[in-house]
């Protein structure tokens, strides 16, 4: 249809008024008191949603109304990425054909998921087979819209989880975010075996004596090892991200950090970096500061030079 | 039983967008063609098939019999259906003996509206219509029921477009669409391509019984078979993975031995179940004009699927051929029509 808006409009002003019998009736009746119930048919088949006739043989059902669900199995479904103006949600959804529990036939509705961008594609958890119970509405009519819509069976629960502490970094760490609230990367180096440990923690961990002797490192180090991360972080929003082992030239033992400003899989173990600073007026007295490291124009480091320090 | 034949069909150029032209537009050149292709002016009856929810407008097929000219008053009669069902009436009418030949027509303008959204006020109005859900969106539920049940992929339903579209494309009356790529589902599993496109056009075709048929047409194409049967409407009470009522109706007309089939799939995954259905092997030419897939000129689809398959008889190029049309969601009700160069099947 064009986009433009219609210039004939066909509508019943009000709705089109229909008599419903006493099947369809009573089935509507009960979705008002919030009930869903079948009809059972001569040779003992439940009907949900009930019809005055068995559809395999078309002779009029009995007038015993029995009690089904309240869990329901899909039978088939369809996925609606983008919701036309007429659907019952307005978010992506499913339309899923329901078997409830002691009914031989499906009822049609929407089936709700969560929340989803428009035009996601269908999560991986719906399937033909999954359980599912009617979401009832508050204020109800006696119509199929008195259910909302089915949602999934409870499977999980997300438990609330928050401690609070006061943290203080120790010494030696105080020592290394000082100069990183100047600009500088600070390590220690260690008098029994030479190597700088950055960020220092006031010992090294190889020989297990005190180490106090400051040394500056630069901004620039080695990949050598890196993950890339497709669950979005706080500090990386964006994902795929990558996280890398960075050695700083220098150091002797390396520092996790952020890699960008190269697309994930472009990322080599040996590819050289350097520090991405924020502005000046931002730093503070946090690893922040640098908020990721970024490709170096230099020829890779060979293996053999990065393998100790995976 | 009378020996009844498809000897003319004639359609429309059909087209993607609207021309600007009426339904009665659309289909007068249609009506002007087939009384001149068969010399006939008056025809023992008249029979179409159109919706009114589809034009916007009751009693629509009342306008379009200006472009038959019913003044002295013939007889006339209309399906609120596709035409495919229009001929069938004809069919029967013609097997009561009193008339020798009959006129049946269908057309749509699908471009006027959303037929998705249209049908949905066809649909059983206590469950169905309140909940708003579409036709594209009820396929769906039948796709996804067949490629669980069958094994069958999406790119099954991928390799039905590309050959429907191939044949459109040869076809000079169907709309000419390019190769299908993977876009967004339209409705999960189906994507845009797997859904006949938008459509406006019309088509015509003249039945004659026994003699007046071999005076008509140089090979008459007869109805051989014809039959058609429906299921109930619900979604929930069918295992919507196979179609009964097409298996069915098939057996009846006699679909066995055919080597072309038009189907009325309107959606890909419809002409697996449909070909399963209906027993049609891989040696069975289906949907050589393109389909539905093609061109889908609403109410008038299922008629061409009949005027196609007699089509491949007239040129000779098919013994025997069949013709499907299908009405309602998730192929609720099924049409068989079994075409023949011989009276005797």
């Amino acid at each position: 249809m064009p986009s433009d808006d219609p210039n004939h409009i066909l509508e019943f002003p009000g709705g089109y008024t229909r008599s419903v019998g006493p099947v369809i009736g009573r089935f509507l009746s009960e979705l008002r008191d919030g009930r869903l119930v079948g009809v059972r048919t001569r040779d003992g088949r439940v009907l949900v949603p009930p019809t005055e006739y068995d559809p395999d043989t078309g002779e009029d059902v009995t007038d015993e109304f029995v009690p089904v669900g309240p869990v329901g199995t899909v039978t088939t479904w369809s996925w609606v990425a983008r919701p036309r103006k007429n659907h019952p949600l307005d978010r992506p959804f499913a339309w899923a054909l329901v078997r409830m529990d002691g009914a031989d036939t499906a009822l049609l509705h929407a089936l709700d998921l969560g929340v989803f961008d428009e035009g996601a594609g269908p999560p991986k958890f719906l399937r033909t087979g999954m359980r599912v119970r009617p979401r009832w509405r508050v204020e109800r009519s006696g119509a199929i819209g008195d259910i909302e819509c089915f949602q999934p069976e409870v499977t999980m629960i997300t438990a609330p989880t928050r401690l609070e502490y006061r943290l203080r970094s120790g010494r030696a760490l105080d020592r290394f975010l000082e100069g990183v609230s100047q600009g500088k990367i600070i390590g220690h180096r260690c008098d029994v075996c030479g190597q700088v440990i950055v960020p220092m923690k006031g010992l090294c961990p190889k020989d297990g004596v005190p180490t106090t002797q400051e040394v500056e490192l630069p901004d620039t180090g080695t990949v050598t090892t890196f993950a890339v991360n497709n669950l979005p972080d706080p500090r990386a929003p964006e994902v795929p991200f990558v996280s890398a082992y960075i050695l700083l030239d220098g150091a002797g033992l390396t520092m996790l950090a952020l890699v960008a400003g190269i697309p994930a899989d472009q990322v080599r173990m040996g590819m050289r970096v350097k520090a991405k600073w924020r502005p000046r007026e931002e730093w503070g007295k946090t690893m922040a500061n640098i908020r990721w490291f970024e490709p170096l124009d230099e020829p890779d480091v060979p293996f053999d030079a990065i393998k100790d320090y995976l | 039983m009378r020996d009844i034949a498809v000897v003319a069909f004639v359609q429309t150029h059909h087209t993607g967008e609207d021309t600007g032209l009426s339904e009665t537009e659309l289909l007068a050149p249609v009506i002007t063609e087939i009384k001149q292709r068969t010399g006939i002016t008056r025809f023992g009856f008249t029979c179409s098939g159109s919706n009114d929810y589809l034009a916007g407008a009751p009693f629509s097929f009342v306008a379009a019999l200006d472009a038959v000219g019913a003044w002295p008053p013939i007889s006339e009669s209309h399906v609120e259906m596709d035409a495919a069902w229009a001929l069938y009436e004809a069919w029967v009418k013609l097997q009561h003996g009193e008339i020798d030949t009959a006129l049946v027509y269908g057309f749509g303008k699908a471009s006027q509206g959303d037929w998705a959204e249209i049908a949905t006020v066809g649909y059983d109005p206590y469950y169905l219509t309140p909940l708003g859900v579409d036709a594209d969106s009820m396929a769906a539920l039948q796709a996804r029921a067949h490629l669980e049940r069958s094994g069958a992929k999406e790119d099954d339903l991928r390799a039905v477009v590309a050959r429907s579209r191939a044949a459109g494309r040869d076809n000079p009356f169907a709309l000419h669409l390019p190769d299908p790529e993977d876009g967004d589902h339209t409705v999960a599993p189906l994507r845009a391509h797997d859904v006949a496109p938008v459509t406006d056009g019309a088509a015509a075709v003249v039945l004659a019984a026994g003699d007046r048929a071999r005076e008509l047409c140089e090979r008459p194409a007869w109805i051989t078979g014809i039959d058609h049967r429906a299921e109930p409407h619900l979604p929930g009470v069918r295992d919507l993975s196979r179609s009964e009522s097409a298996r069915l109706a098939g057996e009846r007309a006699g679909a066995a031995g055919v080597q072309v089939a038009e189907l009325h799939t309107r959606y890909s995954h419809e002409e697996l179940i449909l070909r399963e259905a209906l027993g049609l092997g891989e040696e069975v030419t289906v949907n050589p004009s393109g389909g539905p897939l093609s061109a889908d000129p609403i109410m008038a689809t299922g008629l061409i699927r009949i005027g196609e398959a007699a089509a491949r008889i007239h040129d000779g190029t098919a013994g025997r051929a069949l013709g499907h049309a299908a009405s309602g969601p998730c192929l609720q009700q099924n049409l068989v029509c079994v075409l023949s160069g011989a009276t005797n099947g």
